[in-house]
């Protein structure tokens, strides 16, 4: 019953956003735009309402959704105008690139997160737990466009050890560095935060007081029992971290022209490539509410509270 | 050409900044003097992050204020001569220097740097202002209801957050939709919530007492209509505040990607609020449910709100560097640091310094409103 | 004589914060011999719960021992490294918490959490530690001992929960164990099973005892011996006889003055209040602390340089901090009482009959499919109120006393039945439906001091938004006058006005709200607990001024209470309510008297006297009070029901039993014969008083 009602809530979700977006690209000046592009830029007002009257844009907003949904639904997602290909011939490819980035953004922040995290908020107004928090309000407030330039002009052009650009599909320390490690750090700071506010509050509950009494040292305090309890929370924020990863994927694969899902989507919007914008919405927009409800389900597995009821 | 050296760059910049440093220090002083008397904002002073945070804000504020003194150069003035010059090299018609060097077109980065902040300070606090008024009014009943209201709109604020910010603005911040009515009626929109929660604060809690009630309505009507014209249809009939078509793009864009975020606090800490026995005496003595929200709930959230604001206005600031990076919205030649810093980051290679005032004027401003933010919420737990 | 377990000597802890070094105990001395039982009473702040965490060396990072010594078994507990403070805790020194539920690892199984102790203490095998967590389980008396090593805290009861950390602390044997407040956070019938298994524990295993408790009763339930505090100072130290009955500090005489005994009545012996509030730790007065608020304070004596423990003369081992111990008469009767004539109510103002109240509650949200459950939290609830009458509301949570009151306000509607107020019917009339004659007429006295003000709104604003309201005063100037004088009503200086909550003391919140219920001129005033949460010495101060309001303005009074003392002292009729029925009804008399409903008889026995005179009969209630979710069938009571066995028959499983009118309006919910209930005893029974201690004794009986 539950889960039925949350996969209602999911669908419905997916069918409304997509439809703001289909209305949004086919709004009157985009498809003009598309026409000029399509055609050659110095069509008349006329020339363009009778090509937009023929490729079948005329139709109303409602029923072309209809059909757009339809062929989705039988997995066709239409074709790209910017790449003269198939939409499905362009995107696995593009995502494919984005997934591996991902995946190494993942890799190296959560880690580096948690353990930043759990140590500063260990021993709350300590010495490590000053400087750390220092360290990850520093990073949250460095957006990937800035940071990405600063390493750029550190570790690209001072130093010269690494390459301002990265090309996709090349998994290599050296490709893959800048990019991953411009994400990392900007992500790293939010979940540490989160991580430390819930390892401070779990440090000065009363059970942890319970342990310390029972005559437990204290890494066995902080490995027994305050981290489980401690990681519950930030668990969430990590989850909820993926459709901002969405907007850091599109900064860096511009920053360092790394032609994966993100670099697609822009390409697609800037080029009104109606059918390419609907499928990465529709990519994006699943992305985001799958992990919603994979956060959902591992809350509640890692919180007994709420598992045995 | 000549130029000067570092040590006479960094005194140069220093002097320019003069009206700054000395609003700092009578703003500062003066607060430090009356810490005891001004509440959570005296409070600020006793810790290290906090005065911190304060002052790197308040620089970029006073900064913003005195732009026009301060930028020796007019900000989109091209100086074809001194394209992707290094910092420090002296304009030989004026013979002041160019304390950051020059961007690509041979315009004077530290004057668009100064520029540029009056762009940002004053869209991200307003923008966040209207975002937390929508935020408020939707979420007080909410949170305070529960049921049916509750479900509607937290699937509405669900859907708005599901989707990605920047694909957000790839559709929503763009010529194209600027020639449609949408940016106007979502600016419409957005701006009658303040005027909404304004008269209704005054109607509940002043209802009893007819003569200040009305002062108050006429003030709201005066100001927010005034505003309401200024704003979303830039008409305002004394001149004074206004909005191009794109700032106004940008601004109910921004309203829109932020309000969901308030809404869901609001409705939380409106949830865990309306529990207090407070709230309980104000309802066996048969005030209306928005005197509640508004005069019992709402002043009592007031602490994790400033310092979400504070978070918020820093977040806005990167959205709108991110808007600029894309080049969405805003023209090229607007001195706004995303802008900037797309502008300029192809030649790093050639000259690494082009990027910098931009990107670090952006990133402390960020991390002056996150240690504010950080001190305040310190300071606010301390009670 | 065999070696002391614990020796303080002259302790002093001290809080380090911004605002410098703020003492929170001073010259604290106290010793704990084997199989002792010592008792730590005080107040809120007083430094009884610092003292424990001072012992456990457990102070955080601001608090820190500034002098003084702590001895445990002949070793310095002060300067012991950690390594060795690791080694003491949870073998030798153990310790039992106020709040179990937080006490507890939400997310660990509770064996497991158990078998850490002899794990880490004595290297025991897995196996062992599970047999050993078992025994201990066994041995605090939970039921299936193996279902709840399993569980995790959240699916256990407060009780329950108690249960296993004594169980913890007990696990290896310690030679000390520390109690802060264990049973606070728990309803009456429960706190009497722990302090029961307390005492047999302490007998079964020798283990010596600290127990830290504000409740006077309890110290002398469980304890031999008892140190009073008072603002960070012992102030008084003794066998629990001794002080008890020959206390020798005027403070200790202020406490037992102001905690309604059995015998007390709101007429011809109101409670004794002590004037003012504990000083702020910075504020603390030269010479003796409790100088400000004593009665018999005498410059030059009492304030100068400090005051240390004195032996009171004849008896060892008691002693006292009041340097003018030997001069003051202390068997002479409280002076300043003022007697008042007996109110005669007037007639009916609120009267419910057959009240119910059923909430529709989803079932399971995860798996249990859409299913509604019904939670009767009121069930045939019939009673009547007059003019400045008290009628007390007394049961544990769950019993339905708050959704009653709800529904008197108006924030609940019926399901069914008639609430009349004088002639209109108000029960299924909802609060924004009343008008504002009738929504003044109802009004409440919250329980929280802390949270029934709007800390954002001066004290001043709060009432006249209340007046208001209530559309009483035509201006502000006349409503700001109103609001002055009802300051004045609740004895608070009229600077009060421009004060924000956080500004005043919990017993002064508790004033405004009081104040602000009777802004209105109600007819009835619901008052929910509104002591429970005060200090003892404020309690009896705020209880006396409800009632002298309630008298002048003629008020009836709703008392909802747990504390059946209090009760008794100040109501003229008792409802007894047990999960959402009324099973008893009658005037004080009637209900404190026998024969009883089993529940009252064994609520009246759970309650700890603080009266050594006081024989009690020994009832302690199994297991906990079942979940309205869920009532047992038959008599709501049965679950836990002493008396069960005396009713022929499963009837008691099978009926739910009428209301029974015995003599003079009394009510009896139960299936017990006459002949039971004529041949109940009484409950309480105080000793006749003999020679020398009747002289002295100091409580008006
Ligand atoms: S020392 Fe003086 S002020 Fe203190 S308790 Fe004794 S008589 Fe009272
Ligand atoms: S009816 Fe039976 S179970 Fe209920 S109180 Fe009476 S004797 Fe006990």
């Amino acid at each position: 019953m539950f889960i039925l009602r949350r996969l209602g809530v999911m669908l419905l979700t997916m069918l409304t956003l997509t439809l703001i977006v289909f209305a949004l690209v086919n709004l009157e000046p985009n498809l003009k735009k598309l026409a000029l592009e399509q055609n050659n830029n110095r069509m008349t007002q006329e020339a363009v309402d009778s090509w937009l009257e023929q490729e079948g844009y005329k139709r109303p907003l409602l029923v072309r959704y209809g059909e757009w949904l339809g062929n989705s639904l039988k997995g066709d997602f239409g074709y790209s105008t910017r790449f003269r290909k198939p939409v499905n011939e362009v995107m696995p490819e593009r995502l494919g690139y984005t997934g591996i980035l991902a995946f190494w953004v993942m890799a190296t922040m959560v880690p580096g997160a948690l353990i930043i995290g759990v140590l500063a908020g260990m021993r709350e107004g300590s010495k490590t737990d000053r400087s750390l928090s220092v360290f990850s309000i520093a990073t949250t407030a460095t957006p990937e466009y800035v940071s990405g330039i600063l390493f750029t002009v550190v570790f690209a052009s001072w130093l010269g050890l690494l390459k301002g650009v990265s090309k996709a599909g090349d998994v290599s320390f050296e490709n893959f560095a800048l990019p991953v490690m411009t994400m990392s750090i900007y992500g790293m700071g939010y979940i540490a935060r989160m991580t430390r506010a819930s390892m401070a509050e779990v440090m000065t509950s009363q059970y942890i007081r319970t342990a310390r009494l029972k005559g437990m040292s204290f890494g066995a305090i902080v490995t027994k029992h305050a981290l489980r309890n401690a990681l519950i929370a930030p668990f969430t924020v990590i989850m909820l971290q993926f459709p901002w990863l969405l907007t850091g994927v599109v900064i860096v694969e511009k920053l360092f022209n790394y032609k994966g899902f993100g670099w697609l989507l822009v390409e697609a919007a800037d080029n009104n490539d109606i059918d390419l914008v609907l499928a990465c919405s529709l990519v994006s927009v699943a992305v985001v509410i799958v992990t919603q409800l994979l956060s959902d389900i591992g809350y509640a597995f890692l919180n007994p509270r709420i598992r045995v009821q | 050409m000549e130029t000067i050296g570092g040590f006479a760059i960094w005194f140069g910049v220093i002097g320019r900044f003069w009206p700054v440093w000395l609003g700092l220090a009578i703003i500062m002083g003066l607060s430090y003097a009356f810490k005891n008397r001004l509440g959570l904002y005296g409070q600020l002073y006793d810790s290290g992050v906090g005065i911190a945070g304060l002052a790197i804000v308040l620089f970029w504020i006073l900064t913003a204020m005195f732009a026009d003194s301060i930028a020796p150069f007019d900000p989109i003035e091209q100086f074809g001569l001194l394209k992707r010059k290094p910092p420090g090299v002296i304009e030989p018609g004026s013979g002041i220097p160019f304390f950051f060097g020059a961007d690509n077109l041979g315009r004077d980065l530290f004057s668009r740097m100064v520029q540029g902040s009056k762009f940002v300070l004053t869209i991200a606090p307003a923008a966040t202002l209207v975002a937390f008024m929508v935020g408020i009014t939707l979420g007080l009943p909410a949170g305070y209801f529960g049921g049916r209201i509750d479900t509607v709109l937290t699937f509405l604020a669900n859907l708005v957050l599901a989707f990605p910010v920047i694909l957000l603005f790839y559709l929503l911040v763009t010529p194209g939709v600027r020639e449609t009515p949408i940016p106007t009626t979502m600016a419409a929109v957005f701006f009658i919530f303040p005027v909404i929660m304004f008269a209704t604060l005054f109607k509940t809690g002043y209802g009893a007492r007819p003569v200040l009630f009305w002062t108050l309505m006429a003030f709201t009507a005066v100001i927010g209509g005034w505003l309401y014209l200024g704003l979303v249809f830039n008409r305002d009939p004394l001149g004074i505040v206004g909005l191009d078509p794109n700032e106004l793009n940008i601004f109910a864009a921004v309203v829109f990607a932020s309000s969901p975020g308030v809404f869901r606090i609001v409705r939380g800490l409106t949830m865990d609020i309306k529990t207090r026995d407070y709230v309980a005496a104000a309802q066996t003595r048969g005030e209306g449910p928005w005197y509640i929200m508004l005069w019992e709930v709402l002043p009592n959230a007031r602490g994790p709100l400033i310092v979400d604001g504070c978070l918020r206005i820093g977040y806005t600031t990167i959205l709108l560097g991110t808007l600029g990076f894309f080049g969405l919205g805003l023209s090229p030649e607007s001195p706004d640091w995303g802008s900037m810093i797309n502008q300029t980051r192809g030649f790093i290679r050639l000259v690494p310094t082009i990027v910098l005032p931009q990107t670090i004027a952006l990133a402390s401003l960020v991390l002056g409103l996150n240690l504010l933010a950080d001190g305040l919420r310190e300071q606010s737990l301390k009670d | 004589m065999s070696e002391p377990i614990l020796e303080i000597e002259n302790l002093s802890i001290s809080f380090f914060t911004r605002a410098g070094e703020i003492p929170a105990v001073m010259d604290f001395s106290c010793t704990v011999m084997p199989g002792e039982a010592m008792g730590l009473v005080g107040e809120s702040g007083c430094g009884k719960s610092t003292v424990a965490l001072g012992i456990m060396r457990d102070l955080g990072n601001n608090g820190r021992i500034v002098g003084g010594s702590i001895r445990f078994k002949g070793r310095d507990l002060v300067n012991m490294s950690d390594a060795e403070l690791r080694h003491i805790r949870g073998s030798e020194l153990a310790m039992v918490y106020q709040e179990p539920m937080a006490s507890l690892n939400p997310a660990m199984r509770v064996n497991r959490q158990l078998m850490e102790v002899p794990m880490i203490h004595e290297g025991v095998s897995k196996g062992e530690a599970e047999a050993r967590a078992l025994e201990l389980l066994a041995a605090v008396k939970l039921p299936d001992p193996e279902r709840i090593a399993g569980a995790y805290p959240h699916q256990l009861s407060g009780g329950q929960q108690q249960r296993i950390i004594i169980a913890m602390a007990l696990l290896s044997k310690p030679a000390l164990l520390l109690l802060d407040e264990p049973t606070t956070a728990l309803d009456v019938t429960v706190e009497a099973g722990i302090v029961q298994l307390v005492r047999e524990l302490g007998e079964k295993f020798g283990t010596s005892m600290m127990f830290i408790s504000h409740n006077l009763g309890l110290i002398l339930e469980t304890c031999n011996r008892i140190t009073v505090m008072y603002s960070g100072e012992a102030v008084e130290a003794g066998t629990v006889k001794e002080v008890f009955d020959r206390m020798r500090h005027p403070y200790t005489q202020g406490l037992f003055r102001s905690i309604p005994l059995p015998g007390a009545d709101k007429n011809v012996h109101p409670l004794m209040t002590i004037r003012g509030q504990l000083p702020l730790p910075h504020e603390r007065p030269r010479g003796c602390n409790f100088g400000p608020r004593c009665d018999h304070f005498q410059a030059a004596i009492c304030d100068i340089g400090d005051l240390h423990m004195q032996p009171v003369a004849g008896e060892t081992g008691h002693e006292t901090r009041c340097a003018r111990s030997t001069e003051i008469d202390w068997a002479a009767p409280p002076t300043g009482l003022t007697v008042h004539e007996p109110v005669k109510p007037g007639e009916v103002v609120l009267s419910v009959d057959d009240l119910k109240k059923y909430y529709q509650v989803a079932g399971n949200s995860m798996f249990g499919g859409g299913e509604k459950r019904t939670v009767k939290a009121n069930e045939s609830i019939t009673l009547e109120a007059r003019e400045a009458e008290t009628l007390a509301i007394v049961g544990e949570s769950g019993c339905g006393k708050s959704t009653l009151a709800k529904i008197l306000l108006g924030l609940e509607t019926a399901t069914g039945g008639d609430v009349n107020l004088g002639t209109t019917e108000i029960g299924s009339v909802e609060i924004q439906d009343r008008d504002t004659r009738t929504v003044s007429s109802v009004q409440m006295v919250f329980q929280n001091p802390f949270d029934t003000l709007n800390p954002s709104h001066t004290v001043g604003a709060q009432i006249i938004r209340v007046l208001e309201q209530f559309h009483i005063g035509d201006s502000l100037e006349a409503r700001r006058k109103i609001m002055l004088e009802l300051l004045d009503l609740v004895k608070l200086p009229r600077e009060f006005e421009t004060r924000k909550p956080r500004q005043l003391s919990g017993g002064q919140k508790q004033r405004i709200g009081i104040a602000r219920a009777f802004a209105g001129r109600p007819r009835v005033v619901v008052a929910d607990e509104p002591v429970s949460a005060l200090d003892v010495s404020v309690q009896a101060a705020v209880t006396e001024l409800l009632m002298e309001i309630q008298r002048s303005s003629r008020t009836t009074m709703l008392f909802i209470s747990h504390d059946l003392s209090v009760v008794r002292y100040l109501s003229d009729r008792v409802l007894v309510m047990y999960l959402g029925h009324v099973v008893e009804y009658g005037t004080t008399d009637q209900v404190f008297a026998p024969p009883y409903h089993p529940y009252t008889e064994a609520l009246l026995a759970a309650i700890p006297i603080a009266d050594t005179k006081a024989r009690k009969k020994h009832i302690v209630l199994e297991g906990d009070i079942p979940s309205a979710m869920n009532p047992p069938s038959g008599c709501p009571f049965q679950t836990r029901c002493p008396r069960k066995h005396e009713v022929p028959g499963d009837r008691c499983e099978r009926e739910v039993p009428a209301m029974r009118k015995l003599a003079n309006g009394h009510q009896i919910k139960c299936h017990l014969s006459d002949a039971v209930l004529d041949s109940m005893e009484s409950v309480i029974s105080l000793s006749e008083p003999t020679g020398e201690a009747a002289a002295e004794q100091p409580i008006p009986s």
